[in-house]
């Protein structure tokens, strides 16, 4: 909303208030005035001007060469290259010497070989947005009324010298949509009164019920329609005090008609419509919703197809305006126009703001019903618009109104105790101050032993409970004399839970190990939402995603992360490793919120240590991996439920990659990623990982019991076996530690070796084993006859040999 | 025979201290201590001393052998000395060669931002609160006093998947289930954390996805006052003790009275520069009282409990924090970006 400081003063007295005093407090009661802004953008030196002669520029076919009168000595002589500058025009003309918005110095010129001694302004020039400027003066220099002094200010004439503060309402704040809202407000912050319009409306003798008549039958979406005939009625501009303060609004002048309406609604805050009475084909209004398919072509020369959602008034048969929204053509009123049909109504904000949404259609007059007016000014609304009329374009109203009112107004009261003010907001504020700040609002209310019986004005309907009047009270009275105090209650110690904290020590875990915590969007394409995930089900779309790339919810971390990798690639950052934590979102039924499991993955490129002066280059492996999450089950105590195995996964490299399960079931797996994947997201060799947090944050781990450290020599037995290729090292020391029963604490492979010393075909594979018992010093015989079992084991089972 | 023993000596020591090396010095031992040196034979030769003699030519014997004895020692530390050093000198190495890096990650700004206040809050007695975010739109919006068709709805357009189910807006529909798992009993003080998600374009100051931290205290005798002691305490532990907040009133429809709570700028203390915008204030979260409604639909007597809530933008408070000029760094993830965040 914005609003004139001038025009504002027609309702409160701003003596002694700056336009800046008066941002600074409305915006520390509540409403943000996120600007101010003076309309004339610095503009000075622009008087009002009169052509005396204009006659065509001798050197140019585009120019005119006009004298000009300008109040002060001789006339002076303009070149002036608007199509529409005449003799006898009243102008606004920038005299040398004035400044134009933008810095812009008028300067004695020559233009063509003829001197030009000033300029004459279109409002444009002047700093008017382009939007507002009237049409007819829209390619041209501006024309004021006849009877402009000459010589006079153009500037304060236009209402340019005007501020104009811009609120951002919140949606609360409807009731600010109008100057005598605003006013209200502000007489409030300032303790002052409000002074609102007179009206001296006269009628004529006639009966507006010879002239038309009201039904509505969406009675729930139109508690109340009104009306009145304004006869005889001429049209053409409206006077230039209207017009700037619309232009000052923000909306752009038509005619005195138009602009008449446009000036109640920015007045009371109550959208009006005028419509041509010989235009609409009937003497009959019906208010109702429009049938499925009908059609209406709104004043923007749109054609509009409607539904059964829509509110429409028509003539009895065929819609005449898009209710509150927008009028239609057929019934616009034109330069023709003698006799005007005044509307106004009060819409429901439902109906409004589907209407609005569904035409793409936000108007003045459909932001005000979408908010919520008051109708307890419709009426004076529309008698002020008709007296206007009468003033301003010439025109007779006809007796009475039409009219059709169901809606059933209940008066709001609501009742506090001084204390439940005090107790909520913890001050000790006298029923003294909230009695003033009550009479301040202009809210009635009686007061009796501390207790406040409000009835609250129709304007506020953002009011009907008490925590409303709490915070009218506390706005009034000023955040800054609240106290600063802590709650009293009985203090327990806050702490994470048991899954928050072990989250945060595994993320902890791997930005030790070298990995950057990386975050990326939950939402992702249909083609990536599945891609790598542990367990798929059907993807879950958005019902309206604003682009294919972010239309589904992910069931993987990896895809994303993926993408932080190429990305990196492609700024030249070769050596990545990054791992986040987040949720994957799987739904069973969707009718049904998804579950949402908490995954942790990693992916890891290039190289992973170096330090070339010692000759130290180790590039990223599948076993650098799986070592950082031997570490990560390690630290969860999970690490002897853990196990690899060979996998063959999609988009996964098939000889390099491993399932993990915890405790038998797969909770991930991690492994080199597949070439061709690698190629599709432009990455080099990488390694990546994904683990269900959820599963491995919530294994129950047995609370940590301290053990005897061994106070006895332990026996180390090294053996290297000679196996097949396809043995797999994690079977045979499987084997070893069945066999080597109670005795056996330690089994570590030191050495694998393939190639010429070995058959084709094999493999060797060295193991130490660790004997040693806590209680007592092994025999050498005690250990070889467990080792020799050990032996004997893998020899049975993988065909082992020892190698010699 | 005396004479002898005091030139052997004499000469021995002069040896001793010629040593250059421990080969040398073992030569010197053998020379004057062996069985084949000259002393040896002077014992030999005592037998033809009277007896009186002998005892005390013996004792002449023994200290000449021991002071010979312990020179040699002596200089036999020294030498092994000389040659260990020789040894640490010849290993020296240049330190200013650069070490085995050690690899190290770090938290993501936002996390940081997030455990941060997380930490804070929990020094303050609240415990943290998580919840879905495909959420209900009764948890999203009707449980927060945003019943269909309110006009508040149209400030934070969302991500619908059904008329029933969208992405969560905003961190608040955890407030309204932790209250509802209270069955109407306080007190509640919770701090909620997580992503949210809202239509806006992907611009500097836009993100589709972004993260909210939110609070919430229920209780009998909670007062608007209790907000802004806490909130105070929470800005001059998060930006620093000379910090001081003010409220300014404003909207929204979960709590009643609402306010807009600005930090003064940690960045020129109040007196006005370009991070506050010349103003000395930096907008850091929005709050209030929670509104009666949203305390009566998630079962509590709102006569008898009131509460406040708060809630704040780590990207936004990352960015004041550290001079981030676009939200977009925190999802593209480049390592220049995220490594800038690596000290405690
Ligand atoms: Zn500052």
């Amino acid at each position: 909303m914005f609003v004139s400081y001038k025009w504002l003063q027609e309702y409160v007295d701003l003596t002694g208030i700056t336009v800046k005093e008066l941002a600074d407090r409305i915006t520390k009661s509540g409403i943000e005035v996120e600007s101010v802004e003076i309309l004339n953008k610095g503009a000075k030196g622009v008087v009002v001007g009169h052509v005396l002669e204009r006659e065509q520029h001798p050197n140019a076919d585009k120019l005119s060469k006009c004298l000009v009168d300008i109040g002060e000595g001789e006339p002076v002589q303009i070149i002036c290259g608007a199509p529409n500058v005449a003799k006898g025009q009243k102008v606004a003309v920038a005299k040398v010497g004035a400044v134009l918005p933008g810095n812009f110095k008028i300067k004695r010129a020559k233009l063509r070989g003829e001197e030009s001694n000033g300029m004459i302004c279109s409002l444009q020039e002047l700093g008017v947005e382009s939007k507002l400027v009237p049409k007819e003066y829209a390619d041209g220099i501006f024309v004021f009324p006849s009877d402009a002094p000459v010589g006079a200010d153009a500037l304060e004439l236009l209402n340019l010298d005007d501020e104009v503060l811009e609120l951002g309402l919140t949606p609360n704040r409807a009731d600010c949509l109008s100057m005598i809202g605003v006013a209200y407000e502000v007489a409030a912050i300032l303790g002052r009164d409000v002074k609102l319009p007179t009206i001296e409306l006269h009628e004529n003798d006639e009966n507006v019920h010879d002239y038309i008549s009201v039904r509505v039958e969406a009675t729930e979406d139109n508690p109340l329609y009104a009306g009145r005939i304004v006869k005889n009625v001429k049209i053409g501009p409206s006077p230039l005090w209207m017009q700037t303060r619309l232009m000052a609004a923000g909306i752009r002048p038509h005619n005195n008609v138009v602009d008449i309406t446009n000036y109640i609604l920015l007045e009371y805050g109550q959208p009006l419509h005028a419509f041509d009475y010989d235009r609409l084909g009937s003497k009959e209004i019906l208010v109702r919703r429009a049938k499925a398919g009908e059609t209406i072509i709104t004043l923007d020369d749109t054609e509009r197809t409607l539904t059964e959602d829509h509110l429409v008034i028509t003539n009895g048969t065929e819609p005449v305006a898009l209710a509150g929204v927008m009028g239609g053509a057929n019934s616009e009123v034109q330069n023709d126009t003698t006799t005007v049909f005044i509307e106004s109504a009060y819409f429901t904000s439902a109906t409004i703001r589907k209407a609005s949404k569904d035409h793409g259609l936000r108007s003045e007059a459909s932001t005000r019903f979408e908010k919520g007016i008051d109708p307890a000014r419709t009426k004076e609304a529309l008698d002020r618009a008709a007296a206007l009329m009468v003033e301003y374009a010439g025109g007779e109203v006809v007796g009475g109104v039409v009219e059709v009112n169901t809606l059933k107004q209940e008066k709001v009261t609501v009742t506090i105790t001084l204390d439940r003010i005090n107790r909520v907001l913890g001050t000790n504020i006298t029923k003294e101050e909230v009695a003033t700040i009550l009479t301040n609002l202009q809210f009635a209310f009686t007061e009796d032993n501390e207790i406040f019986t409000i009835t609250v004005p129709s304007r506020r309907r953002d009011i009907s409970i008490e925590e409303d009047i709490i915070e009218e009270v506390a706005r009034l009275y000023g955040y800054d004399r609240l106290p600063a105090t802590l709650p009293i209650a009985e203090s327990k110690p806050g702490k994470l839970t048991s899954y928050q904290a072990k989250r945060r020590k595994v993320r902890r875990y791997l930005e030790d190990v070298g990995l950057f915590q990386a975050i990326t969007y939950s939402l992702t394409s249909e083609a990536k939402a599945t891609m790598f995930a542990l367990e798929t089900a059907k993807p879950i779309r958005l019902a309206l995603p604003m682009s294919e790339e972010r239309s589904v919810l992910r069931q993987s971390l990896l895809p994303h992360l993926l993408e932080v990798v190429s990305y990196n690639r492609a700024r030249q950052v070769e050596n990545v490793a990054v791992y986040e934590t987040g949720a994957v979102y799987l739904t069973k039924d969707a009718h049904e919120l998804p579950e949402e499991k908490e995954r942790l993955a990693g992916a890891i490129t290039g190289l992973w240590h170096a330090n070339l002066w010692q000759g130290e280059k180790k590039a990223v492996d599948f076993y650098v991996v799986k070592g950082i999450l031997d570490g990560l089950f390690h630290l969860l105590g999970l690490e002897q439920r853990i196990e690899y195995k060979q996998a063959k996964r999609e988009h996964m490299h098939p000889g390099r990659t491993a399932d993990i399960l915890l405790d038998g079931n797969v909770i991930g797996f991690v492994g080199q990623l597949h070439p061709r994947v690698q190629k599709d997201y432009d990455v080099k060799e990488t390694y990546v990982f994904e683990l269900a947090l959820t599963d491995l944050l919530n294994a129950e781990v047995e609370d940590i019991r301290y053990s005897l450290i061994p106070r006895f020599p332990s026996i180390t037995r090294d053996i290297a076996l000679v196996v097949d290729e396809q043995v797999i090292a994690g079977d045979i020391q499987q084997a070893i530690i069945e066999a080597g029963g109670e005795l056996l604490k330690e089994v570590t492979i030191f050495d694998v070796y393939k190639g010429d010393r070995l058959p084709d075909g094999k493999k060797s594979i060295a193991f130490s084993l660790r004997y040693f018992d806590p209680e007592r010093t092994l025999t050498d015989e005690e250990v070889t006859a467990v080792h020799e079992q050990v032996i004997k084991a893998v020899e049975k089972q993988f065909g082992a040999t020892l190698r010699g | 025979m005396k004479e002898r023993l005091q030139q052997l000596q004499q000469e021995a020591l002069e040896k001793i201290i010629a040593a250059s090396d421990l080969k040398a010095l073992n030569d010197v031992r053998v020379a004057y201590l062996g069985k084949k040196g000259p002393i040896t034979e002077v014992l030999r030769g005592m037998g033809k001393l009277s007896p009186e003699e002998r005892p005390i030519m013996g004792a002449l014997v023994n200290e000449v052998r021991e002071a010979i004895q312990s020179a040699l020692e002596e200089k036999q530390a020294k030498l092994e000395q000389e040659e260990v050093e020789k040894k640490l000198a010849s290993e020296a190495i240049d330190v200013t060669l650069p070490g085995r890096p050690v690899k190290l990650g770090n938290h993501h700004p936002l996390t940081r931002v997030i455990e941060e206040i997380e930490d804070l809050f929990i020094g303050m007695g609240y415990t943290i609160a998580e919840g879905p975010e495909v959420e209900k739109d009764y948890y999203n919006f009707e449980a927060l006093n945003l019943p269909k068709g309110h006009p508040a709805r149209d400030m934070q357009d969302s991500f619908y998947i059904t008329e029933e189910i969208l992405l969560r807006t905003h961190t608040s529909p955890v407030q309204a289930r932790t209250m509802e798992k209270h069955q109407g009993r306080g007190p509640v003080k919770i701090i909620c954390p997580g992503k949210v998600y809202r239509r806006d374009n992907d611009d500097a100051t836009h993100s589709h996805q972004f993260t909210q931290i939110e609070g919430l205290v229920v209780d009998e005798n909670i007062r608007m006052s209790d907000l802004k002691g806490t909130l105070r305490e929470f800005a001059r532990k998060m930006f620093g003790e000379d910090r001081d907040i003010r409220f300014r009133p404003s909207f929204f429809p979960f709590t009643e009275p609402s306010v807009e709570v600005d930090v003064s700028c940690f960045n020129c203390g109040g007196h006005g520069c370009n991070v506050c915008k010349g103003t000395g204030w930096i907008e850091i979260l929005g709050a209030g009282m929670v509104h009666p409604n949203v305390l009566e639909m998630a079962g509590f007597d709102s006569k008898k409990y009131t509460g406040f809530a708060f809630g704040m933008g780590p990207e936004r408070i990352a960015m004041l924090k550290y001079g981030i000029d676009d939200i977009r760094h925190f999802y593209q993830n480049d390592i220049r970006f995220l490594q800038q965040f690596h000290r405690v």
